[in-house]
């Protein structure tokens, strides 16, 4: 590899070739300031915040995008590079409505950091923010193009990572904007409203449809008994709303705040995720002997459900006809809750907290009432819970930790990890192979199946028989899998597919400005939270057992069917 | 009119444009004829000697551009010829692929033999609908007859050119975004590196020159750099095409040697101001251009002594402005065109022009201040230093260039005064 020297503001400093400017300042602490500039994006250089000069250079440089060279001299605090910078961030602030006290994103806007850092007091150029209509036309996306600034990063995420291209940039100079074809509504477009694009749009131009006051009124209804229950991937999430590090395990805080809001009972949706294994892990089985569909396709994943209705709509006899976790619990809190607690389903208000958005869709389908009630009633994402907690003035970091409450609360290791990616066919191969061997598995952990890569391929011996699985890791890699089962290329079983990247923990209604980094340190605390319980195989939960034994019978049994599974294919969006 | 010297032009208007026969009775195709008999190292030597530099705004030395090419190993390599000709007041293009399309087709097809290229590209603007028509026609008399298309005169090599065109955005003239358009894509510059030569059209090692720079090559092929470098200056060799539009009595193009003087162009050749009006200033390059005054006419058309006086020659053309005219009406102008021509895509660019604008109009309607002076000036240097590419990087050049020379006009119209009495302020405003 070749060294390259230079200077970075009279010092000296030797990186490897092809590093960039931004990149070689960052090593000797030089803070060049950034705004479109994403670290697991490509470099685009279109806001040019980051000019910085080099001498001999006759126009200023992005930091970001310029490689260096031997013998470089980079001046990041020049005059000249000191007011181009303040002059463009001024130029994007006059075309940005500031209204940041009343912004979603007011304290969490980089924008607006970037307005502070600069120390920006008053701007030479006139407003010429054009208010457009926000797009609330979903139930789980809002688009307010208004504030966008056009960095570009959501159309790279859905076109790049997802595949979908449900927006793009449009028009040129001052009506040059991040748009969907034709300029239509996003409900009207392909998009799988999966919320990635949440994610990392730098200012409030993107975020979730907020249902904070629906279960506000809910809990202060003192004749309706609210439940929630919150997905695998929140408990490592939620502590980064409140400045715990990434991936930070709150588990017993989250639970404590959730009952602080006044929640009269705070279940886990890891307890039907052990019930989802049961089913699907079963419907696995009857289609391998009974000649079923195959590869069976996981269904948990609904910003991936959608994307499957609009794409492969022929493909769709390969999914699980399991639902969710999410809805199987609003089914069963309508159905044996109900029955046990003795409170009539129609009281029972249902809230799941889901680091998607997607979900708000998915709760919100027309089928998903089985037991003659909607199996959930309201969803926040992580984001929401988060203002929940901030707008009640619950001290998240000095709660002390709470348990879930039972029954709907007792989950297992193998419930836990359907936040990773991977962590489904992980659970199911564990309970699959018991069940088929009759024999206690040696090793747990299936080391093949978890981590940030795009597709991962395992073979595992089941009593004789070799299943080979497949996991597809955000949706244009789904796309791959779901050509090659097209053209017959594909002798996977089984497989799993998490539409958003590194699955649920880096949802599209996690905390603003999810990064891989972060999903990195969620995936290894959702091992480590596994790794810790005491139970880690689902079929050996002893109240899904029992829900079982006193209620659904046995697995795929008549009840089963009528409450947990559902049929997908119509395009309901 | 002896100042006049048409190496590539004296053709125009002579010939059937789509005539093989004719082309070739005018001594057309011995470029070509010679070039296959040569070793592609010898022809690239033959325009580097020549000194001759890209035509089409930014003066590249052709002769580099084309070993660099040379020397990139993978393939396969494309031939695009720009004549996406948006810059005002800018009309060569449109003479020489109009007239003498066939001298275009052989300066690609000598490309194309020196870099074992079997496609050239050549983007014709939308505007040009015409145009389009007859180079096709003379592409495929070019075919028929063997200077194109599949085994040239008997050799080996094959070439072929495919029309391609935009809807009219005046950034698909950038050379990358006119890539991105060949493609299909929106029209917007790429970022560099990787530069052109190494990732170009479809990914692929590309040679993009102007429809001027390609129809000099027979010529220089033909008669060698010698022939070519006796004309022009030390450091600017060989002929120019200047547009001359504007307030000027003989507007149109005009191939002269370099070294020729502003002022010989506007007064000579151009016949000077009409209706008895007295000269203003003069833009040169265009609106991406920057203006000149009376002082600066004895400037030479040259690299060398346009970049002393801080100009640059740009695309050749030449608005001529007499003093009927006011410089923040002419600004405005200039300006409303960058609004409707910016890709978007950069910040300086999208945003900067629109305040420019508005900062404009205060000067106009008697609202300016002197605070606006120096947002103006910061503004200016922000867009010129920290655009994405050449569009917006030169569209404050002309209010800088006029800021220079006519200071005291931006601060007559802060007093609200206009001398061409242009600019209606509107009464007790400020």
């Amino acid at each position: 590899m070749k060294i390259i020297n230079l200077t970075i503001n009279n010092q000296k400093i030797s990186v490897p070739e092809n590093t960039t400017i931004l990149e070689a300042a960052k090593k000797i602490g030089v803070v060049v300031p950034t705004l479109c500039f994403h670290p697991d994006q490509s470099i685009k250089a279109n806001c040019r915040v980051c000019l910085v000069e080099v001498k001999g250079s006759k126009t200023l440089s992005t930091a970001c995008s310029t490689p260096v060279f031997e013998g470089m001299e980079v001046h990041t605090n020049s005059e000249l590079a000191r007011n181009a910078r303040k002059t463009v961030l001024e130029l994007i602030l006059a075309n940005h409505p500031q209204d940041c006290l009343i912004c979603i994103r007011n304290n969490n806007c980089e924008l607006q950091s970037l307005a502070n850092t600069f120390g920006i007091r008053n701007n030479s150029f006139s407003s010429v923010v054009e208010r457009k209509a926000i797009d609330l036309k979903n139930p789980s996306l809002v688009r307010d193009m208004s504030k966008c600034i056009k960095c570009g990063r959501c159309v790279e995420v859905c076109s790049e990572i997802q595949g979908i291209n449900a927006i793009t940039s449009g028009s040129r100079s001052k009506e040059f904007e991040i748009t969907t074809a034709f300029n239509k509504p996003i409900n009207e477009t392909k998009c799988v409203l999966c919320g990635q694009c949440s994610l990392v749009c730098p200012v409030g131009a993107i975020y979730e449809k907020e249902d904070i006051t629906r279960v506000q009124a809910a809990l202060d209804n003192p004749d309706i008994h609210v439940v929630v229950q919150t997905a695998p991937a929140v408990r490592v999430s939620i502590g980064e709303e409140f400045g715990l590090a990434p991936g930070a395990v709150s588990t017993g805080k989250l639970v404590a705040a959730l009952h602080r809001l006044g929640f009269n009972k705070v279940f886990d949706t890891d307890f039907s995720a052990d019930l989802t294994i049961m089913e699907e892990g079963n419907e696995l089985l009857e289609r391998l002997q009974q000649g079923g569909t195959l590869p069976m396709i996981t269904s948990c994943s609904p910003g991936w459900i959608n994307y499957i209705e609009q794409f492969y709509p022929e493909l769709i006899p390969h999914l699980s006809t399991c639902k969710s976790p999410q809805q199987m619990f609003g089914a069963l809190a309508k159905t044996y809750y109900a029955e046990k607690t003795g409170i009539s389903p129609d009281k029972i208000f249902v809230v799941s907290i889901m680091p998607c958005i997607a979900k708000k869709f998915e709760s919100a389908r027309p089928e998903m009432n089985s037991s003659g009630f909607r199996d959930v009633d309201a969803v926040l994402t992580t984001r929401e819970l988060g203002r929940m907690i901030t707008n009640a003035f619950i001290d998240f970091n000095v709660l002390i930790d709470e348990e879930f409450d039972a029954p709907l609360g007792i989950s297992t290791g193998a419930g836990v990890i359907f936040g990773a990616s991977g962590g489904v066919m992980e659970a199911a191969l564990r309970t699959v192979y018991e069940i088929v061997t009759k024999e206690e598995l040696d090793k747990l952990d299936f080391e093949e199946v978890r981590g940030f890569k795009g597709i991962k391929e395992a073979e595992v011996n089941i009593g004789g028989t070799i299943l080979k699985v497949a996991i597809a890791n955000s949706l244009k890699n789904a796309r791959i899998i779901l050509e090659k089962i097209k053209t017959g290329e594909c002798d996977y079983k089984f497989i799993e597919v998490m539409c958003c990247p590194g699955g649920c923990i880096g949802g599209g209604g996690q905390p603003f400005g999810t990064k891989n980094i972060t999903r990195e340190a969620r995936i290894k605390s959702i091992y480590e939270i596994d790794k810790s319980m005491p139970l880690r195989k689902s079929h050996k939960n002893p109240t899904i057992l029992k829900l079982y034994d006193e209620f659904l019978g046995k697995p795929l049994s008549h009840k089963s069917h009528q409450l947990l599974h559902t049929h997908y294919g119509k395009e309901s969006k | 009119m002896s100042k006049i010297v048409e190496l590539i032009t004296a053709d125009c208007g002579k010939i059937v444009p789509d005539s093989i026969d004719e082309y070739v009775k005018a001594l057309g195709f011995e470029g070509l004829k010679k070039a296959i008999t040569m070793n592609p190292i010898d022809i690239i030597s033959e325009i580097k000697n020549s000194k001759i530099r890209g035509r089409g705004g930014a003066a590249y030395p052709c002769g580099s551009k084309w070993e660099h090419l040379y020397h990139i190993e993978h393939g396969p390599k494309y031939i695009v010829c720009n004549g996406d000709e948006g810059e005002p007041g800018t009309f060569k293009d449109k003479l020489l692929l109009g007239k003498n399309p066939l001298k275009v087709i052989e300066g690609m097809a000598i490309a194309g033999y020196v870099f074992g290229s079997n496609d050239g590209y050549i983007y014709i603007r939308g505007e040009y609908g015409n145009i389009q028509k007859i180079f096709q026609k003379a592409i495929d008399n070019a075919v028929t007859n063997g200077y194109l298309g599949e085994n040239i005169l008997g050799t080996t090599y094959s070439f072929n050119i495919h029309i391609t065109t935009g809807a009219g955005a005046y950034v698909c003239g950038e050379n990358s975004a006119l890539l991105n358009s060949i493609e299909g894509k929106p029209g917007r510059p790429r970022i560099k590196p990787p530069h052109l030569a190494e990732v170009g059209l479809f990914g692929k090692p590309t040679l993009v020159n102007n429809v001027e720079t390609f129809s000099y090559i027979p010529y220089i092929v033909k008669n060698g750099a010698e022939s070519f470098t006796q004309y022009g200056t030390e450091d600017s060799k060989g002929t120019k095409l200047v547009c001359l539009s504007g307030n000027v009595v003989n507007r149109g193009v005009y191939e002269v040697s370099f070294g020729i003087t502003l002022k010989e162009l506007i007064f000579d050749i151009g016949g000077g101001i009409p209706k008895g009006k007295n000269f203003k200033m003069g833009q040169i390059g265009g609106p991406s251009g920057l203006c000149f005054s009376e002082e600066q006419l004895d400037t030479k058309l040259c690299y060398s002594d346009l970049r002393s006086k801080g100009l640059g020659i740009g695309s050749g053309a030449i608005i001529v402005i007499d003093d009927s005219n006011c410089i923040i009406d002419y600004l405005k102008c200039i300006t409303e065109f960058f609004i409707h021509e910016s890709c978007g895509k950069c910040t300086p660019c999208r945003e900067g022009n629109r305040q420019l604008l508005i900062l404009l109009n205060r000067f106009g309607n008697g609202a300016a201040s002197k605070e606006d002076l120096e947002t103006m000036k910061q503004l200016s240097s922000t867009m010129t230093f920290g655009s994405f590419c050449g569009l917006g990087q030169t569209a404050a050049k002309a209010f800088l260039s006029c800021y220079k020379n006519f200071k005291n006009e931006f601060e007559n119209h802060i007093g609200k005064k206009c001398s061409a009495a242009i600019c209606k302020f509107k009464e007790g405003e400020i």
